[in-house]
């Protein structure tokens, strides 16, 4: 695929090689995409940093959240993208079976995830303790569903990809997809490990 | 004969994050060395927050040191970023992104801390208007 | 059914807006049925609303801008006027509500709808031919940017007709943007079209970010970019790291004022000052943003027209980069007087007062560059000398509010006003009128005429000491800004003054007018050296006058700084008359179908008509998958039909 890094020094001849270099750009712009989305949380984090104690005489972190649900959803995502690796790992290799699969189960782990974010939410809001209760929460649910918005819209792409998968196969736009499809759900992943530590952890525990 | 030179780079530096060959990395192996190392920082972090005998500060700040190993992890891992002279682009891009995090979220807290630390109080403010 | 939206939302009451809008309308018509009478609506659609090319996008982007310019423009001077009028007894021709709506339009659209697009603009059209590249990395995500940010211009334009605009100033601070105290639809339509337009620039920057980093000419190492195309990388990395920040920010008062929540109101915990504090994270990097490019844009100038490589080229980068990174460190001297305390207020004082240093000396390597040059006397370099000129007095301005105490008496003064608005003057808008005549005959083949130019600069030029010297005094006498009526007479001479330079700047835009379409009727009276009308140095000079769809036959050979003219040096070889066959992307209708849904959308929301809101998204996502299944995004432009097209250019040099 695009092994041959030092061949890209020179304009390249024969389709397989310049596919790959319009590899190389869409991988990297996606890329730099996600750090901008990376800063975009970085602001929501400042403001549950800053908001943390704003709790207007309602709850605080340590009497709502349940650190056994967040280590549920650190696992499915954790282990979602792992299983997304694997899958890429398959596409590398062209094994269309293996990379299937692993999109599935990435998927399964992702609604899975979703789902228990869900729960946990309307459970706070059926209490009382929705986004409009005080300061807090209010940064709480927003930055914890801008991550759920974008474990949705993960999945929600992941489905078109598979479906267009399954009708055309290995395509170099496929594979590109797939690549930044990839790229996101690690990424996604890396924000949620500040998400449990900084929100359910810290913000739960003390 | 075609040549696409618009899709054409030119420089060594191309290498990109997540598009990584079996060769480059160890693949599978890579993959699930990261994936133990990250479970056993999860179950870490999980257990430092339970426990009840640290200081509330040197929890946290293990609770902040297990997070920035995991991050560390899955960007070495599953993303395959690396001090590779290919991927210098992509370190310097991430560095001075994770720069740009701190400032923001730091300064914010610094600045809001001050802040709050100056305000005059709610009811103190009520008996000056009266 | 309507939500909040009835017939009382058109203001049939206030005549002025309705005259307005009868003649905004009656103009809109005649263009339509021009184009209808012309039979040109599918050489519109093909040739330009579809169109994927840089180029045509750029271009699409500065007409915007000078759109945009006319409709802020009208703004400023009925503020002007306004002043002028409402001393004393009098209470000028504005009532308060319409005139706060006034100024919030005017920093509204000046900076994000006038000298964004601008200088996206100009950005897209330079930086793929001065790398040598045949387009930017993403040519469809292109097109949806600027899209994007015309489905914004377009709702906050809407705001003039149909309810109503924000009363709260260019930045909506809360508490003030909140739902108790901003009821009305104004907010709304100010975060709405900000949100939209954001996202079209966000990925106008990463596009180009990535254009820069990864498809530059062979043998181009970053170290031999024009000046222009490394601000530009400058302030697209900033566009990168800043406008998420904005998003954020605005989503969050979004939320507050659609779900009650409580991130910046008074009651529930919230933290106004937080918004301050976030907004301005975005709004100091949107200053560089702003302002690197037409550092750039000079660069080029002032080394064209003087004949000389630029000096210290390599200075002149580190300062670039030094400022792109404390851009990030400096925001808090926008708001000292919050009471954030001497540490804090210390601290990024002195920020502010280092980041002066590096634009220092960006402005002694333009007059060393100027020193024992040929300097010729165009157009594009006295808006170079009159930026170097007024930009060095709003510089030095700027760094006297950067001592906190001082700040303190000149804060949200005349003083401020006069400030801001003499580095963006003299800064962006003289940076973007020289880029504009600069490259206008790269884009259309023809150059624009000279004696008008200079009439417009020197009306520009004058125009704006008299409109803006006088609020220095007003600032030091205490006129705070956004003054709808005041009652002290020693302010309206200096308001008079301002007036009047008001309107001589509205003769150097109504001479700018006449410059275009003067310049447009007499063309071929201007064709005169059109591929390289100016001896430039870098290489978009190299291509013909407008560049071919692919911009070069041949893709250009670099190795060195200054290539062009490098190249122009030798002797060059004839070349072999072998083409190669070129990708091309093909036009795309997503971008044009994405801001019509964005806009519906958009409107839908502002106006609570939840169905429309809700249906416009899905529509909008479900436009983005469908469009991913054409795999086939390019077309081939054979090596015969290159051969052709190179030898049928008529202006090749």
């Amino acid at each position: 695929m695009s092994s041959n890094v030092a061949s890209l020094d020179i304009p390249v001849e024969g389709s397989d090689e310049q596919l790959s270099s319009r590899q190389h750009i869409t991988g990297f712009g996606f890329y730099i995409y996600l750090l901008s989305d990376g800063i975009l949380f970085a602001a929501l984090f400042a403001v549950f940093a800053v908001l943390r104690t704003a709790t207007d005489g309602g709850p605080d972190g340590h009497m709502l959240f349940s650190a056994h649900n967040a280590f549920i959803e650190t696992a499915c995502l954790l282990t979602s993208s792992f299983t997304c690796g694997i899958a890429m790992l398959a596409c590398d290799r062209r094994n269309k079976f293996v990379a299937l699969i692993g999109f599935l189960v990435t998927a399964a782990l992702g609604l899975t995830f979703l789902a228990l974010e869900v729960h946990e939410f309307a459970d706070l809001i059926s209490r009382g303790d929705g986004p409009d209760r005080s300061a807090f929460l209010s940064s709480f649910f927003t930055l914890v569903s801008t991550h759920g918005l974008h474990v949705t819209c993960g999945l929600l792409w992941l489905g078109v990809l598979l479906v267009q998968f399954l009708g055309r196969g290995f395509t170099p736009a496929m594979v590109r997809r797939f690549l930044c499809f990839s790229l996101f759900w690690h990424v996604l992943d890396v924000v949620w490990i500040g998400v449990f530590t900084f929100v359910y952890l810290v913000g739960g525990y003390l | 004969m075609t040549t696409h030179l618009r899709h054409a780079p030119h420089r060594g530096d191309s290498h990109t994050p997540g598009l990584v060959t079996r060769e480059a990395h160890g693949g599978l192996r890579g993959y699930i060395v990261g994936y133990v190392l990250a479970v056993m920082l999860t179950v870490a972090a999980f257990s430092v927050a339970r426990s009840t005998n640290m200081a509330p500060f040197s929890v946290e700040a293990g609770l902040a040191v297990l997070a920035i190993a995991q991050m560390l992890v899955h960007l070495i891992f599953f993303l395959h970023i690396n001090t590779a002279p290919a991927q210098k682009i992509n370190v310097i891009a991430f560095a001075t992104t994770m720069l740009i995090i701190l400032i923001v979220v730091v300064g914010s807290m610094w600045i809001m801390g001050h802040l709050n630390h100056n305000m005059v109080p709610m009811d103190h403010l009520m008996q000056m208007q009266r | 059914m309507f939500g909040k939206l009835t017939l009382s939302a058109i203001p049939f009451d206030q005549p002025i807006v309705m005259i307005t809008c009868s003649v905004l309308i009656v103009g809109i018509l005649a263009i339509l049925a021009l184009i209808t009478y012309m039979h040109k609506w599918t050489w519109l659609w093909t040739e330009w609303i579809t169109t994927v090319d840089h180029k045509r996008i750029g271009i699409m982007y500065t007409l915007l801008a000078t759109v945009m310019l006319l409709r802020g423009f009208s703004d400023a001077i009925m503020m002007r006027s306004q002043q002028a009028l409402a001393s004393s007894n009098a209470h000028g021709f504005l009532p308060p509500e319409h005139y706060d709506q006034i100024f919030s339009a005017h920093g509204t659209i000046m900076i994000f709808f006038m000298a964004m697009p601008f200088v996206v603009g100009l950005m897209n059209f330079v930086v793929p031919l001065q790398i040598g590249a045949r387009d930017v990395a993403f040519p469809v995500l292109n097109s949806v940017s600027f899209w994007l940010t015309a489905a914004g211009a377009l709702l906050i334009n809407l705001s003039l007709g149909i309810g109503e605009f924000a009363r709260t100033g260019w930045l909506a601070y809360p508490p003030l943007s909140e739902l108790p105290f901003s009821p009305g639809v104004g907010v709304d339509y100010y975060l709405w079209s900000l949100q939209i337009s954001g996202v079209g620039t966000l990925l106008s920057g990463v596009n180009l970010v990535t254009t820069i980093l990864k498809m530059r000419a062979p043998g181009m190492r970053l170290s031999m970019m024009p000046i222009f195309t490394w601000t530009a990388l400058a302030s697209n990395m900033l566009i990168v790291a800043a406008f998420p920040i904005l998003t954020a920010t605005f989503a969050m008062l979004l939320l507050d004022r659609y779900l009650g929540m409580h991130f910046f109101t008074n009651d529930g915990g919230g933290n106004p000052m937080m918004y301050i504090n976030l907004i301005w994270t975005w709004g100091h990097p949107e200053v560089y943003i702003l302002i690197l490019p037409p550092f750039g844009v000079f660069s080029e100038v002032i080394a064209t027209f003087s004949r000389k490589p630029l000096f210290g080229y390599r200075s002149m980068v580190i300062a670039t980069m030094v400022i792109t990174l404390l851009a990030f460190t400096t925001w808090l001297h926008h708001f000292f007087t919050m009471g954030s305390g001497a540490d804090v207020n210390g601290f990024f004082g002195i920020t502010t007062m280092v980041i002066a240093i590096p634009t220092g000396v960006k402005i002694f390597n333009w007059l060393f560059t100027m020193y024992g040059g040929r300097v010729r006397f165009a157009s594009p370099v006295l808006w170079t000398i009159g930026f170097m000129v007024t930009f060095t007095i709003g510089g030095m301005t700027g760094v006297l509010m950067a001592v906190p105490p001082a700040d303190f008496v000149l804060h949200n003064s005349l003083f401020l006003v006069a400030h801001f608005h003499n580095v963006i003057i003299g800064g962006v808008v003289f940076g973007c009128f020289a880029g504009f005549t600069y490259w206008f005959p790269k884009a259309f083949g023809f150059r624009l005429h000279e004696g008008l130019g200079k009439a417009a600069f020197w009306c520009w030029f004058f125009g704006f000491y008299l409109a803006f010297m006088p609020l220095y005094i007003l600032g030091f006498m205490g006129m705070t800004r956004r003054m709808n009526h005041y009652d002290d007479p020693a302010w309206l001479p200096y308001l008079l003054f301002a007036e009047g330079g008001a309107v001589l700047i509205l003769i150097g835009i109504l001479l700018q007018v006449t410059q275009l379409v003067w310049s447009i009727r007499h063309r071929e009276t201007l064709r005169g050296g059109a591929a390289d009308p100016w001896d430039g140095r870098t290489l978009e000079w190299s291509t013909t006058s407008p560049p071919p769809a692919y911009n070069f036959a041949r893709v250009p050979k670099v190795s060195g700084l200054d290539a062009y003219w490098g190249a122009k040096q030798e002797v060059m070889p004839a070349s072999s008359e072998s083409f190669e066959a070129i990708e091309i992307p093909k036009n795309s209708g997503l971008g044009f179908f994405m801001s019509f849904f964005a806009v519906i959308g958009g409107f839908g929301m502002i106006w609570h008509i939840w169905w429309m809101g809700v249906l416009a998204i899905i529509a909008f996502i479900a436009l983005i998958a469908w469009s991913s299944w054409d795999e086939n995004d390019e077309f081939e432009l054979s090596a015969a039909e290159v051969g052709r097209l190179e030898r049928t250019q008529p202006h090749v040099v």
